[in-house]
């Protein structure tokens, strides 16, 4: 069984294309945890069509509703992983417990980038410090090696990493570790990062109650969002937005962007609208590769 | 004429990289990193335009350790620009092809 469209993100910009998407038939799964921006913004009161202030939790949960009764498939889960099939070009999306396959995809996970506020973060940005553990790894064989993260996500990449190192050590910066998925080997630091240093290139992890030597760090915190993916994928970036065509695919044909992470206005209005655009080229984008359409 | 990207190894990197007249751009990639491939033909497109006037190599890190160790590299895709054998600039992650044109612009 593959999808047409896996989206990830079920914020306004992710559910409008799936409305759009299942209207017209196409087989769509929207896989998303909460409801991302909306739930920092209690009243909404610049949408249009509402004579007074809307509930945002009830704003979203109705567009829910609406594209599910369409026909959209909408699963309360995280995604930790997207790859490309080379074979055929598909792509398989990962939840901590599933895997989907999809003909495109859809980033609309909100904001592209997250970078910790941990003093010495920017200053090792590539000097040490990484998003990406199937790329790096292989940097850290046999090192030292540190995870900032507590999840499902963090769990995933500590999965990745030791295939190259044994000596593996998760920094969940003061939280408890999240996941069941942590494999056997790593170690748990608990306590608050405090400081990120080293001379040219990392070396040290400063917490509240330690220091540890540390070779590479991979930043694995929270859960993973369009710039996570657009790392791993290759897709391109400029100034922590996901860059889009104006048909609002990528630089990889078949996965495509809406909503905050391609940046511009940070509004309801701008992620509905992205929505009902992109799901206009996804719907032209199956069709050629279908050759015969839909 | 479309220029090829050149693929260096420790037997040709003295002479297309260190001896180069002109300014050479390194792309550290391997075949196993998906954003790797994806730059790929960003930095073909690059190679093509004759109007920069420089050299557009890759570095295999599987294949070539030793090369990428010396520049410091841990992460990759990794582009390094190279001008008179040193190295000017360098720049960690996927590019755009204006993002790269303006690394091997840099002093």
């Amino acid at each position: 069984m593959i999808y047409d469209t896996v989206i990830v993100g079920k914020g306004p910009a992710g559910v409008s294309a799936a409305i759009y998407l299942a209207r017209a038939n196409l087989r769509v799964l929207v896989i998303g945890k909460g409801y991302g921006a909306l739930e920092g913004a209690s009243v909404i009161e610049n949408y249009y069509g509402f004579s007074e202030p809307i509930d945002a939790r009830i704003l979203h949960e109705n567009g829910m509703k609406q594209a599910k009764r369409l026909g959209a498939e909408i699963l309360e889960d995280e995604v930790i992983d997207i790859s490309q099939n080379y074979e055929d070009g598909s792509f398989s999306v990962s939840t901590p417990n599933e895997k989907f396959l999809a003909k495109s995809v859809l980033l609309a996970t909100g904001k592209a980038r997250k970078n910790l506020k941990i003093p010495g973060f920017m200053d090792f940005l590539g000097k040490g410090i990484s998003f990406c553990a199937i790329c790096d790894g292989f940097f850290f064989k046999g090192k030292r090696i540190g995870v900032i993260g507590s999840g499902d996500y963090a769990a995933h990449e500590a999965q990745e990493l030791v295939r190259f190192s044994k000596d593996i050590t998760i920094f969940t910066n003061g939280k408890e570790a999240e996941s069941d998925k942590f494999p056997p080997e790593v170690k748990f630091v608990k306590d608050k990062i405090l400081k990120i240093s080293g001379e040219d290139k990392v070396e040290k992890i400063e917490t509240e109650l330690n220091n540890y030597q540390i070779d590479g760090i991979f930043v694995a915190e929270g859960t993973a969002g369009a710039g996570d993916f657009a790392l791993k994928l290759g897709i391109v970036t400029k100034d922590d937005n996901i860059l889009v065509d104006s048909g609002y695919m990528t630089n990889i044909p078949g996965i495509f962007a809406a909503g905050d992470c391609i940046g511009g206005l940070l509004q309801i209005a701008k992620a509905v609208s992205d929505g009902a655009n992109v799901s206009i080229s996804i719907k032209s984008y199956l069709k050629n590769k279908n050759g015969k359409g839909k | 004429m479309i220029m090829a990207v050149i693929e260096i190894t420790k037997q040709n990197y003295e002479k297309e990289v260190i001896e180069s007249d002109k300014t050479v751009l390194l792309d550290f990639w391997a075949p196993w990193c998906a954003p790797c491939r994806a730059a790929s033909p960003i930095v073909e497109e690059l190679s093509n335009d004759e109007s920069l006037n420089i050299k557009v190599c890759k570095v295999n890190v599987d294949d070539e350790p030793e090369i990428a160790y010396n520049y410091g590299i841990v992460s990759i895709p990794t582009f390094v620009v190279v001008k008179g054998g040193s190295m000017v600039a360098k720049k960690v992650g996927l590019q755009s092809l204006e993002s790269l044109k303006e690394l091997v612009g840099a002093e």
